[in-house]
């Protein structure tokens, strides 16, 4: 029912009241742990969000310095993009009831995660060791804070993946893996797509 | 029952408060009588308001309050009534938001040929420059203020060299002409606010901000800094000052130029060692943003004729100006201070070098 | 339409208090957690309250008292500000209201998400206790008004800027991680844990006012996050984001090209909503309050909750009435002050709403009722004033001016305070299964009431005159007359007795634990769910072996034919007493 109608309705009225005593009580035909992170990501989707509007306004004023681009950032989005695809798989297996693929899949992003962090940290340390410090230069504060922000992020994905991992390797049965690895694999393409978003504002700096 | 009574002779209470005040506005000193006039407008359609829908709440809790057998009407909702106060209430705040804009459009709109003058704003104290003999402020940057630039303009630019500086904090301005105010910062916000003349703006560092008005009243007007700016805020006072033409031109043409400022602050006599380094010393610390050496008012005490001088102290007690007393004002600003003066400056740790440098700058400037 | 399941914590792993411990302090239930985060804000909201009178004690009688110089004046003048606004009132509202209210209105048996629950309490403690370590730090709290504006914030010449205004953004950024804990959990019980036959429009106002505003500050918090964030990057490492090119008493500093513009534009995005974050939970609970008192259901409900939805949206539209005069590009003006007179419409309408309610009602003038009707003449007259500075041109002479003060004062510290009050002396009895005392409830209202209308209502014509705010001292100007300073006496004079008599609200909130009357399960006769609990104060799980089936909206009072003056949302219609009225039977006779 679409919130239009929803909010339409007169709760005081015989009829409605019929319709409503049918109504079960939830809204949305979704696991309650899914819709906690799509809330969460909204709240994550707004918080990227103005961080590039400061970046975009900031940019306007006479100081700013584009950022040197380390090449290694595409080799880190690569990483990172793969973590994605091998989470993807798998969900993909938990759905097909595939325990090894979802294993595989699930450790593999996991792993590519903790390296695209790693590389995250490697680009930091390479700038700053060429003087790129945050003082002096804006596009380097947005750089460095754009990173760490992402970077907690993705922590805190790893800490939730570590739990599934937990699971998993306690031997939890697959249907009851599917809903922490869907989750996992979600929050991992979110944050590939913050990734992209940002690493797009970060070239055009 | 006693809260319906209660609430009438609040409302009634609020009304005759309103007229019988002797708290409202200042008689206004410009051309923004347009403001007051909006304002007004919105005081009469919300005092209405006020007056309507809180007597209708009392009379409701007068009439409906609970008696045995009483009972309430049953009703969820009337959507006729509910849409005719949702227009009558549109209505109403058409009303005001329509004069307002027209007015909002002729506050961002500065008249042709309105005269230029920049307020410059820093901790805690007000200074101005006027455009001078060819009508042109020069332009400025933060990086040239030093001691013999104090504002900050570009050495190299010809339209800066004849611009007129005021260093104390009062502004003559001419009566009946437009005035652009433009506004500037060196460190952080603050807000140039004459109540008469109602306008008002922030000075933001890094933006040359501005808005006009034209001063309708001559007379001596307080100028107030109207955004928190640090704990001597309250303290960044000064006065505008709206004269007849003559009197205008002859305050104006009292005031140094650009150049003549120059020339004078380089033919000052030499200074020992010690008071040249104090000098220095001064200048790092920000001493000289408060304390003034040619004697005239600034936040803190002038330096000059300071040493030796006997000083009344805020509770009174009076105190004679020697190096020990320097030495713990500097350390403790608060401990003895002098009368007329906020106890707004901070402590400073001075290495002892720097204060006999300092000492020897102070003791200089009574000589 | 398809009709989905409720999400249900199962109640095998509802998780289950056994030791103290568990049960009172590392509570995953959430009345205990809501009631841990009330008693958290009230306490450090008395600080504030003592601050405020501190201040007023200044401003009152000038240099009378030594131990408040400048610096402590503004240190005083921004805690108390912060204090009130973020760890006060929207922790009350949503951390202890929301908590309590949301399981019990809905009929859910916890919050979907105890274990982040609690988190979200011992998070917000952990910022209130780092908020507090500010007082004790060299240098003292920051003092640069709560809007924490740079570059003044980070310079010398602002008492605090060294190690006070680090733990204030410290703070705030450990507040806002904790308030997102808890609203995920609000926003998803409300949408998954509801209980059978409870829609969204059978849903009391106050879920509604508590759920919109909890929307409200997730998608604002993150405004403040990244200013935070930015600003205690600019004062610990030296970056520019905000900062221009600075010369701070007389030293040229480091800083270059920053705007401090754009922190006011990402504080005001993220303060505007704060408003109505405090707001819509007092919009909700008073309509609550009201109908329960006035035996009558709430007038136009639809409207009430499309008011409060529509509010909820414009308000991340008028961000920058609050910049006006800060420099920013004149145009907006003409934009931000359009929606922000648009949003009066919506609100004037909760007004005439919450008083068409008292109209033919059947008005019991208990204690929350009265708090009810103070609510609403002194929001009538903090929203109107509203008016005068959202009207762009008038807001200029009024900015910065007492006026401002007084308009804010008038319409989120003491009108969502009353609403508090109500609301505690409303629900004391399930939360304790004890009425408060009458006598002294009654004396607290009128002292609260008169004495805050005392205190702001005048210092609205100071104003007018012109008065400057955060003014240490207004000695030495020619425009102030001298009967402005026997009004700031009287000021604060009223503001003492008021803050005084708050000692008798807690004397009454302890005394009444022990010895006040027992209220049984529902004592003002109130239909929603929360009064239906099968035990009172409500056990862990609050409903006994099965949930609550929901038969009608919150706000059958007075509903003709029925054999009482309420039907409980539970009541089902086949019930005797509901006498035909909502019968199901007769579908067709009923085509309207």
């Amino acid at each position: 029912m679409s919130i239009f109608r929803i909010l339409a309705t007169k709760p005081w009225e015989r009829n409605e009241a019929s319709l409503g005593d049918l109504h079960g009580g939830g809204e949305l035909s979704l696991p309650t742990q899914k819709i906690g992170l799509f809330v969460f990501l909204s709240v994550v989707t707004v918080l990227f969000g103005l961080i590039a509007a400061a970046n975009v306004m900031r940019m306007k004023f006479g100081d700013w310095q584009p950022l040197t681009d380390p090449q290694m950032l595409w080799v880190n989005t690569g990483v990172l993009a793969f973590s994605s695809l091998a989470l993807q798989w798998a969900s993909v297996s938990a759905r097909r009831q595939n325990l090894k693929g979802l294993k595989i899949g699930f450790f593999l992003g996991g792993v590519l995660a903790v390296a695209f962090l790693a590389g995250q940290i490697l680009v930091w340390r390479n700038l700053i060791d060429s003087g790129h410090v945050v003082l002096g230069n804006s596009a380097n504060g947005f750089f460095y804070m754009i990173t760490a922000i992402h970077g907690l992020h993705l922590l805190g994905g790893l800490w939730a993946w570590g739990k599934s991992a937990v699971r998993i390797g306690r031997g939890v049965e697959i249907r009851e893996l599917r809903l922490g690895v869907e989750l996992c694999t979600l929050y991992w393409h979110f944050l590939l797509l913050v990734w992209l978003g940002m690493f797009a504002l970060l070239l055009r700096t | 029952m006693a809260v319906a009574i209660v609430l009438v002779l609040l409302i009634v209470g609020s009304v005759i408060f309103n007229f019988l005040s002797p708290w409202w506005f200042t008689p206004i000193a410009s051309n923004w009588g347009t403001i007051d006039t909006t304002l007004i407008i919105t005081f009469i359609i919300t005092g209405i308001a006020f007056v309507a829908i809180s007597l209708f709440m009392a009379y409701s809790i007068y009439r409906f309050h609970h008696k045995e057998g009483r009972v309430a009407h049953y009703e969820p909702e009337n959507n006729k009534l509910e849409w005719w106060l949702t227009i009558l209430t549109t209505i109403g705040v058409v009303a005001m938001l329509a004069p307002g804009l027209v007015v909002w459009n002729d506050y961002i709109t500065v008249p042709e040929g309105a005269d230029e003058v920049e307020a410059v704003g820093k901790q805690w104290q007000w200074s101005f420059r006027f455009p001078g003999e060819d009508g042109k402020l020069g332009t400025t940057d933060i990086k040239f203020v030093s001691f013999d630039n104090p504002f900050g303009i570009n050495p190299d630019d010809p339209n800066g060299q004849d611009d007129i500086l005021i260093s104390e904090p009062e502004l003559h301005l001419p009566i009946d002409r437009p005035v652009k105010m433009l506004l500037r910062s060196y460190d952080v916000l603050h807000d140039f606010y004459v109540p008469q003349f109602r306008a008002k703006m922030d000075l933001v560092p890094g933006l040359i901000t501005y808005f006009w008005f034209i001063p309708t009243r001559t007379g001596k007007f307080d100028l107030l800094c109207a955004e928190l700016c640090g704990v001597g805020h309250y303290t960044m006072r000064g006065h505008v000052v709206v004269d007849e033409a003559e009197d205008f031109d002859e305050w104006l043409s009292s005031k140094p130029t650009y150049a003549q400022f120059l020339a004078a602050a380089t033919a000052a006599p030499a200074m020992t060692g010690l008071a040249t380094k104090g000098q220095e010393v001064a200048g790092a610390q920000g001493c000289l943003s408060c304390h003034t050496i040619d004697g005239t008012s600034g936040v803190g005490p002038t330096w000059k004729g300071l040493f030796g001088k006997e000083e009344t102290l805020a509770d009174g007690t009076t105190v004679r100006v020697d190096e020990a007393y320097l030495i713990e004002s500097v350390s403790d600003p608060n401990a003895k201070l002098v009368e007329g003066f906020a106890p707004i400056m901070p402590p400073y740790e001075l290495s002892d070098e720097d204060m006999a440098a300092l000492i020897a700058l102070i003791k200089s400037k009574s000589e | 339409m398809a009709y989905v399941a409720p999400a249900e914590v199962d109640d095998i792993e509802l998780h289950d208090p056994q030791s103290f411990i568990t049960k009172y302090i590392w509570s995953q239930d959430h009345k205990v957690i809501a009631l841990q985060y009330a008693a958290t804000a009230i306490g450090i909201g008395l600080v504030a309250l003592v601050l405020s009178l501190l201040m007023r004690l200044q401003l009152g009688f000038p240099g009378t008292f030594s131990f408040i110089d400048p610096s402590s004046y503004y240190q005083f003048v921004t805690m108390h500000g912060m204090i009130m606004v973020i760890y006060l009132l929207t922790a009350l509202f949503l951390g202890g209201f929301g908590n309590y209210l949301i399981p019990l209105m809905c009929g859910a048996r916890d919050m979907v998400f105890p274990y982040v629950n609690m988190l979200s309490y011992w998070l917000y403690l952990v910022a209130v206790l780092v908020l507090v370590a500010s007082f004790f730090v060299p240098g003292g709290p920051t003092g640069a008004g709560w809007t924490l504006y740079p570059p003044q914030v980070i310079l010398q010449g602002t008492p605090g800027h060294d190690w006070g205004i680090i733990l204030m953004l410290v703070s705030l950024i450990i507040f806002i991680v904790a308030f997102t804990m808890g609203g995920l959990n609000y926003v998803t019980t409300v949408l998954q844990a509801r209980t059978r036959g409870m829609t969204l429009m059978r849903m009391p106002l106050s879920v509604w006012g508590i759920f919109m505003a909890t929307i409200l500050a997730l998608l604002a918090f993150p405004a403040l996050f990244v200013s935070a964030v930015m600003l205690l990057l600019d004062r610990t490492l030296g970056t520019s984001f905000f900062m221009p090119a600075i010369i701070s008493m007389g030293e040229t500093l480091d800083y270059g090209g920053g705007n401090p513009l754009l922190f006011q534009h990402l504080f005001w995005f993220f303060g505007h909503p704060e408003v109505y974050i405090v707001a819509l939970p007092a919009f909700g609970i008073v309509s609550d309050l009201l109908s329960v008192h006035a035996r009558k259901n709430i007038f136009g409900y639809r409207m009430m909750v499309w008011a409060i939805v529509a509010i909820g949206v414009l308000s991340f539209v008028v961000w920058a009435h609050h910049m006006y005069v800060s420099g920013m590009n004149p145009l907006f003006g003409f934009f931000f002050a359009t929606t922000t007179l648009i949003i009066a419409v919506p609100t004037a309408i909760k007004v005439y709403n919450w008083v068409l309610t008292l109209w033919r009602g059947d008005i019991h003038l208990t204690v929350p009722m009265l708090f009810a009707i103070a609510f609403i003449l002194t929001f009538v007259v903090g929203g109107l004033t509203g008016l005068f500075l959202g009207n762009v041109v008038v807001d200029v002479p009024l900015s910065d001016t007492y006026f401002v003060v007084a308009h804010f004062h008038m319409v989120m510290g003491v009108a969502p305070i009353l609403v508090v009050f109500g609301a505690i002396y409303h629900w004391y009895p399930k939360i304790t299964g004890r009425m408060l005392n009458d006598a002294m409830g009654k004396f607290h209202f009128w002292v609260t009431f008169l004495g805050t209308y005392a205190i702001y209502f005048p210092m609205h014509y100071l104003g007018f005159v012109g008065v400057p705010r955060r003014y240490y001292s207004i000695e030495g100007t020619d425009f102030i007359p001298a009967s402005a300073v026997t009004l700031n006496q009287s000021i604060t004079i009223a503001a003492f007795i008021v803050g005084v008599v708050q000692i008798l609200f807690i004397y009454n909130l302890i005394w009444s634990y022990f010895k006040g009357k027992p209220s049984g399960p529902n004592p003002w006769k109130a239909t929603s769910l929360e009064w239906q609990t099968p035990q009172t104060p409500p056990v862990h799980g609050n409903w006994g072996p099965n949930r609550p089936l929901v038969y009608r909206w919150a706000y059958d009072y007075s509903v003709p034919g029925a054999a009482q003056d309420y039907l409980p949302q539970t009541m089902s219609p086949d019930d005797p007493i509901v006498g035909g009225h909502l019968g199901r039977g007769d579908e067709k006779d009923h085509h309207s």
